[in-house]
């Protein structure tokens, strides 16, 4: 409420301070409280002015109005208040009776305000509404230039990109392309707007790209990304790295397309060409091993299309010789010539790659083994005509080893080394020629490269161990004379092997020399330890001396060194020595066993008869008996089965043996009849399992034991019932 | 609007909250969307005219307080169509050297404020959002104008309310302050829904009509806005509270005012 003159208020400063609690927050003044009021102070003493004028002019009120429009009184409550408060207040401020007519004056100096302020405030809103209008008018310019400077930029980047841009509808109009693309593809724009995307197929397209263009325009995805191949305006072909992108509308609707292409025809040429190098031997141009690597096992990612798969693994016969020969360049020249007629031997489901300096291979994939051996007969026909090279005139064979296995029951690996073993043999057996595989052969191959690769170790194991058979004399009453020591491996992955399995390999590979030195050792220790025991009971000690043994240096010097450390009297050790190993015409293993007869050790030769004997060396070397090999009895298991020659063979040994003071010993008794026999022809000691089986030495010192309780039938009951 | 300016649609057919703001003073700087707006808030809140004087009348006490510093330079950020009381007509008042750069993201409030500004070289107008600290401080007129080695008045009058939450304004109020030499001096005003809070919430309903929604906080969130200042005396209070002119009333129920006003020092 406006505070009036009743209030307390006298002259113009309380008219102001009425007036301006009047109209205070009204509208927005940026005047401070005091400085409000002195505004409206002025005002109102000029209003007085007019009021007293002696010459009463109410036009200057307008200008009153006018100025409060400009110092922005201009709320719509603003000029009712003033004219309220004006009209109470300013009578207060007029003398009646000086002034003349004194409410017609206020009358009409209020209206001239009034008309006044409505005259500025119409004014000043036609003012700023026009000001507001171009205010926008201007922002919208602005932002059009922006928009259009923009516009140009993206025209810009459109028409000058190296990458080719098309832009097409929702249906694959193509609607606009830029000039790289033009360029990239060799047609004109106006060609290129008269095409549609599904124009733009390759037959080798990857097969998804379309799906993914298809939920493109469908708008269920925003871009895809691939490389896609497009034929050019002239028939040529272009690698693209290809972005599609779905430009939507306000509304998220699917609009247009916008693909972009970026050409990489080069890069894709030249990753095909390194690829080319990477699986390929550079000297023949054949796949090489990583690329037949991948194909095999390709081939067994998918097993159920290729039920067999084969391998036919070449490796060619003297090619190092050529090499050395010839010269490398030679050798390399042939290699290519050769290559290039394997290659012809190769059907659509075989493939040749080169796996290492003359060693080729082939996959046949399905495979049969009739389809590997028609193979491989083609090879060694491709190769039986000679190969000319300038001046020579080559003749190679080469040798194959074919595997064809079924893909579910073997691995890679396991096909190769199946190939490897089958080829090996192949070579063994002569060369220029094939060999299929063979499951057993195999298996004992790969048995044997087992144990020689686990033999080192396996005598610091003690994965060797030493089982003893009982020698038993023929005639008297002893239980036991002699006992042979018989060499036994427990293998890890093999189980236990008995000697025939690994002694073999064992000279091969040279590690007969430690482990023969174990095994006197060892078994000397044992006779030791018996005769420590059993005094002059205790059986003689037998032990194998395998040839490469006799060969050895200092094994005369190493028996001595064995016999003296376990303390064992050289009488009570015999070592049996194969006929080969004696009969060699070398004087190193005739002085070894000359020196060991006079150290005083036993010698005899062990399977005798095996081999093609010369006898005359029986009375030159100094040996002292013949163990008979076990053949001579396998045709005599039971009484009615003899065969009459070899009876006589053996009873003529038997004699020709006694005649030269040689005693004699049957091995492999097994049956009474076989006893029955041996006994007959003379022979001096027995050994087989009609006695016993070999044993530990704790059975070997039971059965002594036994033997020095009880008086024992020397012949046992039962076969085996001693072992 | 996008915040690249990348748009012809100069929008006059929904309100704008600094026209709105105009018709609230008294001016005509508006269209019928406005002032339908406006009209509408005021049925709801007839208050809010005087509120909006009330906050237009701490701007003009905050820049004086801050010319009283020795402050003459000005970055009013959010500063909408320039009426009456500007700051720069406050601060030359005072010292007629004050420089002051004006920043709206409303391109009308732009367009117009250059209009009034056209010949005052101590004068200048950013088109930029005050979020984007990089286009508003690395711009040619800032550049021009203000020497930001020396302390400067960083005004965010009727402005952050204006900004979300998921905008993290906090953040943009920090970088500000990283770039504000010491002595420099934040105002800040800020709708609270402190004292009205029915009000309050039918009031940002309202305002989510326009291009421009309302967030609301509290004075302990207007107060964490002043990390790294220290707050000058009175600290965070409604409007009219804050230093009120000598022989000014302030109005007996001030939580009417539903504004917080502060004003801190850089340290």
């Amino acid at each position: 409420m406006t505070r009036g003159p009743h209030g307390g208020h006298e002259g113009p400063e309380g008219v102001a301070r009425a007036w301006a609690d009047a109209i205070a927050g009204t509208s927005f003044v940026p005047l401070k409280p005091g400085e409000l009021v002195a505004c409206l102070l002025g005002h109102t003493r000029r209003l007085a002015a007019i009021l007293h004028g002696s010459e009463f002019d109410p036009a200057q009120a307008r200008d009153v109005g006018v100025d409060l429009v400009s110092a922005h009184f201009t709320g719509a409550e603003t000029l009712g208040r003033t004219l309220d408060v004006l009209g109470e207040c300013l009578p207060l401020l007029v003398d009646a009776r000086v002034t003349p007519d004194a409410t017609r004056r206020l009358c009409r100096t209020l209206g001239a305000l009034a008309a006044g302020y409505a005259a500025a405030l119409r004014e000043a809103t036609i003012i700023e509404q026009e000001e507001i209008g171009r205010a926008v008018l201007l922002a919208r310019c602005e932002a059009e230039a922006k928009l259009l400077a923009s516009e140009k930029r993206f025209r810009a980047m459109f028409t000058e990109a190296a990458i080719g841009i098309g832009i097409g509808d929702l249906d694959g109009r193509i609607l606009e392309v830029n000039p790289a693309l033009t360029r990239m593809f060799g047609h004109s724009a106006g060609q290129f707007t008269g095409l549609n995307v599904s124009d733009m197929v390759h037959p080798d397209d990857a097969p998804d790209v379309w799906r993914l263009y298809e939920d493109l325009v469908l708008g269920r995805r925003d871009d895809f990304r691939t490389e896609k191949r497009f034929f050019r305006a002239d028939g040529s072909i272009i690698w693209t790295h290809l972005t599609v992108s779905l430009v939507r509308d306000e509304d998220g609707a699917p609009h247009y397309q916008v693909a972009m292409l970026e050409d990489v025809t080069e890069r894709v040429r030249l990753q095909s060409s390194v690829e080319h190098l990477a699986y390929h031997d550079p000297l023949t141009g054949l796949p090489n091993r990583a690329l037949f690597t991948q194909r095999l096992e390709a081939a067994f990612e998918t097993p159920i299309q290729f039920g067999r798969i084969g391998l036919c693994l070449l490796d060619l016969d003297g090619f190092k010789r050529i090499n050395d020969s010839l010269g490398h360049h030679v050798g390399d020249a042939l290699l290519v010539a050769i290559a290039e007629r394997l290659a012809s031997c190769c059907t659509a489901q075989q493939f040749v790659a080169r796996m290492s300096g003359d060693e080729f291979i082939f996959l046949a994939s399905p495979s049969t083994l009739r389809q590997l051996r028609e193979l491989a007969e083609r090879v060694l026909a491709a190769l039986s005509t000679p190969i000319s090279l300038g001046a020579h005139e080559l003749r190679v064979s080469a040798s194959l080893g074919l595997v064809d296995r079924e893909v579910a029951q073997t691995t890679p690996a396991d096909l190769m080394s199946a190939a490897d073993i089958t080829l090996y043999r192949a070579k063994r057996d002569g060369k220029g020629h094939y060999v299929a595989f063979d499951r057993e052969y195999t298996d004992r191959e790969r048995a044997r490269i087992t144990m020689s690769a686990t033999m080192p170790r396996a005598i610091d194991d003690g994965e060797f161990f030493l089982e003893y058979q009982p020698l038993v004399p023929l005639c008297g009453a002893a239980a036991m004379s002699g006992v042979e020591a018989l060499l036994r491996w427990r293998h890890p992955t093999l189980g236990l092997l008995g000697p025939d399995q690994f002694v073999g390999l064992t000279e091969e590979t040279g590690a007969i020399v430690p482990l023969g030195r174990w095994v006197l050792a060892t078994a000397c220790a044992q006779a030791r330890s018996w005769r420590a025991e059993f005094g002059d009971r205790a059986p003689l000690l037998s032990v194998n001396l395998a040839p490469r043994q006799l060969e050895e240096p200092d094994l005369v010097g190493e028996v001595a060194a064995i016999l003296a450390d376990t303390g064992l009297d050289p009488a009570h050790l015999q070592l049996e020595l194969t006929e080969q190993a004696v009969m060699r015409d070398e004087p190193g293993p005739i002085d070894a066993l000359r020196a060991l007869d006079r150290m005083g050790v036993r010698l005899v030769i062990d399977d005798f008869g095996t081999g093609y004997s010369n006898l005359s060396y029986l009375s030159r070397l100094p040996v002292h008996g013949l163990k008979l090999d076990a053949s001579f009895l396998t045709q005599i298991r039971t009484p009615e089965n003899t065969a009459h020659d070899d009876e006589l063979i053996m009873s003529t040994l038997v004699s020709l043996a006694h005649g030269l003071g040689l005693t004699v010993t049957a091995e492999g008794i097994e049956t009474r009849a076989q006893l029955v026999r041996v006994r007959s022809v003379g022979c001096d000691v027995g050994q087989g399992w009609y006695f016993a089986r070999p044993g530990t030495p704790e059975s070997i010192s039971s059965e002594l034991r036994a033997s020095s309780s009880t008086t024992r039938d020397a012949l046992p009951a039962e076969p085996g019932a001693a072992g | 609007m996008r915040s690249d300016g990348l748009s012809a649609d100069v929008e006059y057919d929904r309100p704008s909250a600094a026209r709105v703001y105009d018709y609230y003073l008294g001016g005509s700087h508006n269209f019928a969307v406005d002032r339908e707006m406006a009209r509408a808030a005021i049925a709801m809140w007839p208050e809010l005219p005087q509120i909006m004087q009330a906050n237009r009348a701490f701007l003009r006490r905050a820049v004086e307080f801050l010319v009283g510093q020795g402050i003459t330079q000005f970055l009013d950020i959010g500063s909408g169509i320039p009426t009456v009381g500007n700051v720069h007509e406050v601060a030359q008042a005072a010292e007629p050297d004050a420089r002051v750069v004006y920043v709206d993201i409303d391109p009308v409030a732009v367009a117009h404020s250059r209009e009034i500004l056209a010949g005052d070289e101590r004068t200048a107008v950013v088109h930029a959002d005050f979020l984007d600290v990089d286009a508003v401080l690395g711009s040619a007129e800032v550049a021009r104008l203000l020497d930001l080695s020396q302390p400067v008045g960083v005004l965010l009058v009727a402005l952050l309310h204006f900004v979300p939450v998921d905008a993290d304004p906090a953040a943009a109020v920090a970088r500000y302050r990283d770039t504000m030499a010491a002595g420099s001096y934040l105002v800040v005003s800020h709708a609270t829904q402190e004292g009205q809070p029915r009000r309050a919430d039918e009031h940002q309903a309202l305002y989510r009509r326009t291009s421009t929604p309302m967030t609301m906080r509290s004075r302990a969130e207007v107060a964490a806005l002043f990390t790294g200042f220290d707050l000058v005396a009175p600290g965070v209070v409604f409007l009219p509270q804050w230093r009120p002119d000598r022989d000014e009333v302030v109005d007996d129920r001030p939580e009417r005012f539903t504004g917080l006003a502060a004003v801190g020092r850089k340290n």
